[in-house]
């Protein structure tokens, strides 16, 4: 269980809610608990590859999942996941 | 990108555009909108930077059929010197009323430098001298412009430095309120810049690529206009006068190589679209050039990543350079630059801070020019790349100076054995009596005697 900060440009997706809380055990539960709650979030998190998209950035609580375990990385239900645009740096992945 | 950027949009994006984008359109004219540099797909021109479909980075789109047939060299000559006599590829619809007098710095002949870095035909951009002496002022002029039209009432940025000074001194001439964000180990000279022209420096205990994560937050929660977040589109566009400049200095052409410093990798990536838009056009001919980007080797993922061959770029963590101005591990640009270096045959070099520092004092001391750290680092990433071939003799070279070496007081004395004390390194000698005698003895003595200022190897 995890709660998550959903930025303006996906609000529409989550009916306007700012946060909102899912559950999982790692941050790729909480992604995929996410967009199985709100598909339409699907076509912005998720890359054609099923990875996350490239454009997108996870942050659990203040550091960014690159330098944890990325989706592997263990999240506790006291834990907020920051979804950003990768404009807060980007890379392919 | 030449052809995406003048390719007519696709109907399928077309049918996606609201009354709001066609109102907008018509205001603006020339500027046909936000477009996605990802899926393409067009949003109305507003303080918004990522697409809502996909994503992706948005970008300020023009109609250039109708800037070829409006814009004309000598249109442009007859215009005061500064940004806004590229008008028609900036995104605003006149020169601002209010605001700095920015760019239209000279490009100057390097050949004592480019002596030394075996380059025969060097020339050096000299954007040390801009309003609050640095290329920011460029990008901070188009984005407090739009910031007024768009009715924000506070200007704000994520800064590596410069861009704080850019920004507070912008607020300060529009009459906006500011926020700057800096790392807190930054600089002193950058901070109390910033502070004199009235902004509100929030120091963040952390890096870059941190408080630029915080400030993405802060510009949704509070709305205010982060010129390098939200007003990034129009931000960015501002990069593209130094490459206008360029070609208009050099005679209405474009150089064989540009050397850029690279730190979100937004100017290496503009000045590449400056060059194609200007040959769209009509008003340079098309040429192949090269791109070569620099980064500190404390900091630079976008150096590694072309070095390995690779198209991810991996966040460096905690940079670790004197080169506090390009200390971004996650470069928001990154990979657009990576593209348009491979694209050209150019490179991306990594500079250590030693070699940085010691190019800072050979410009200085064989042309007259004091450039920050961000200077040190292109001159270094000059030679890196003529060594490697990338850059050959007979070339002609632009090097970027993009920022004033007053800013980082300290940075020409890295890597000396003892900085602190020895007159010989340093150049400062103990003071003396105002007497004639005294000064002779002085002389005699010979302390003042300078080492050269060398280059680190
Ligand atoms: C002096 C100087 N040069 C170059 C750059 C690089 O700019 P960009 O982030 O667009 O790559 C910066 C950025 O902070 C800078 O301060
Ligand atoms: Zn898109």
């Amino acid at each position: 269980m995890s709660g998550v900060r959903i930025p303006p440009v996906l609000r529409t997706a989550t009916g306007g809610q700012k946060q909102v809380t899912v559950p999982g055990e790692t941050v790729g539960e909480v992604i995929d608990a996410l967009v199985a709650t709100y598909p339409a979030l699907g076509a912005q998190l998720v890359a054609p590859t099923g990875g996350l998209n490239p454009f997108v950035n996870v942050f659990l609580n203040d550091t960014d999942i690159r330098h944890l375990e990325e989706r592997a990385t263990a999240v506790q239900p006291s834990d907020t996941l920051i979804i950003l645009p990768a404009m807060a740096g980007g890379s392919l992945r | 990108m030449t052809t995406q950027t003048i390719d007519p949009t696709p109907a399928a994006t077309e049918s996606l555009l609201t009354a709001e984008t066609d109102a907008a359109r018509a205001a603006d004219g020339r500027v046909r909108g936000l477009r996605c540099r990802n899926c393409g797909r067009l949003e109305a021109l507003g303080p918004s930077y990522v697409c809502a479909a996909c994503f992706g980075p948005l970008e300020v789109t023009y109609d250039y059929a109708r800037i070829r047939a409006e814009i004309q060299r000598a249109t442009i000559e007859a215009r005061p010197p500064g940004i806004w006599r590229y008008l028609e590829l900036l995104p605003v619809d006149a020169p601002p009323e209010r605001g700095l007098n920015v760019g239209s710095s000279p490009l100057l002949k390097g050949s004592r430098i480019g002596r030394e870095l075996g380059v025969e035909r060097l020339w050096l951009k000299d954007d040390t001298r801009n309003p609050t002496l640095s290329f920011k002022d460029r990008v901070v002029a188009v984005a407090a412009a739009r910031a007024v039209t768009f009715g924000f009432d506070t200007l704000a940025c994520a800064s590596t430095g410069n861009l704080a000074g850019a920004t507070a001194a912008a607020a300060a001439a529009v009459g906006l309120r500011a926020f700057v964000f800096v790392p807190a180990d930054l600089e002193p000279a950058k901070i109390s810049h910033a502070l004199a022209y009235g902004a509100t420096v929030v120091r963040i205990d952390g890096t870059y690529d941190e408080l630029n994560r915080l400030c993405l937050e802060v510009a949704d929660e509070e709305g205010w206009a982060f010129v390098n977040v939200n007003l990034r589109p129009f931000y960015a566009e501002g990069s593209k006068t130094l490459g206008l400049e360029i070609a208009e200095q050099l005679g209405w052409r474009l150089p064989d190589v540009v050397v850029v410093p690279v730190a979100s990798g937004a100017l290496l990536t503009k000045i590449g679209k400056a060059f194609e838009e200007l040959v769209d056009v009509g008003l340079v001919e098309p040429r192949p050039v090269r791109f070569v980007g620099g980064q500190a080797e404390g900091c630079s993922p976008v150096a590694t990543a072309f070095g390995n061959g690779s198209s991810e770029i991996l966040p460096v963590r905690n940079p670790d350079t004197i080169v506090k101005s390009l200390a971004i591990g996650s470069p928001a640009d990154g990979r657009y630059a990576l593209e348009l270096v491979r694209r050209t045959g150019g490179s991306v070099e990594s500079v250590p801070d030693r070699t940085t520092a010691g190019w800072i004092r050979r410009l200085a001391a064989t042309e007259g020019i004091y450039a920050e750290t961000a200077g040190g680092v292109t001159l270094g990433a000059v030679e890196a790349a003529r060594r490697s071939g990338v850059i050959q003799p007979d070339d002609e070279v632009v090097a970027l100076l993009t920022g004033n070496g007053l800013k980082t007081p300290d940075a020409r004395l890295f890597g000396l054995t003892d900085p602190g004390s020895s007159a010989a390194q340093n150049g400062l000698t103990p003071p003396i009596r105002p007497s004639l005698d005294a000064f002779e003895e002085w002389l005699d003595s010979g302390v003042w005697a300078r080492e050269p200022a060398g280059v680190a190897s």
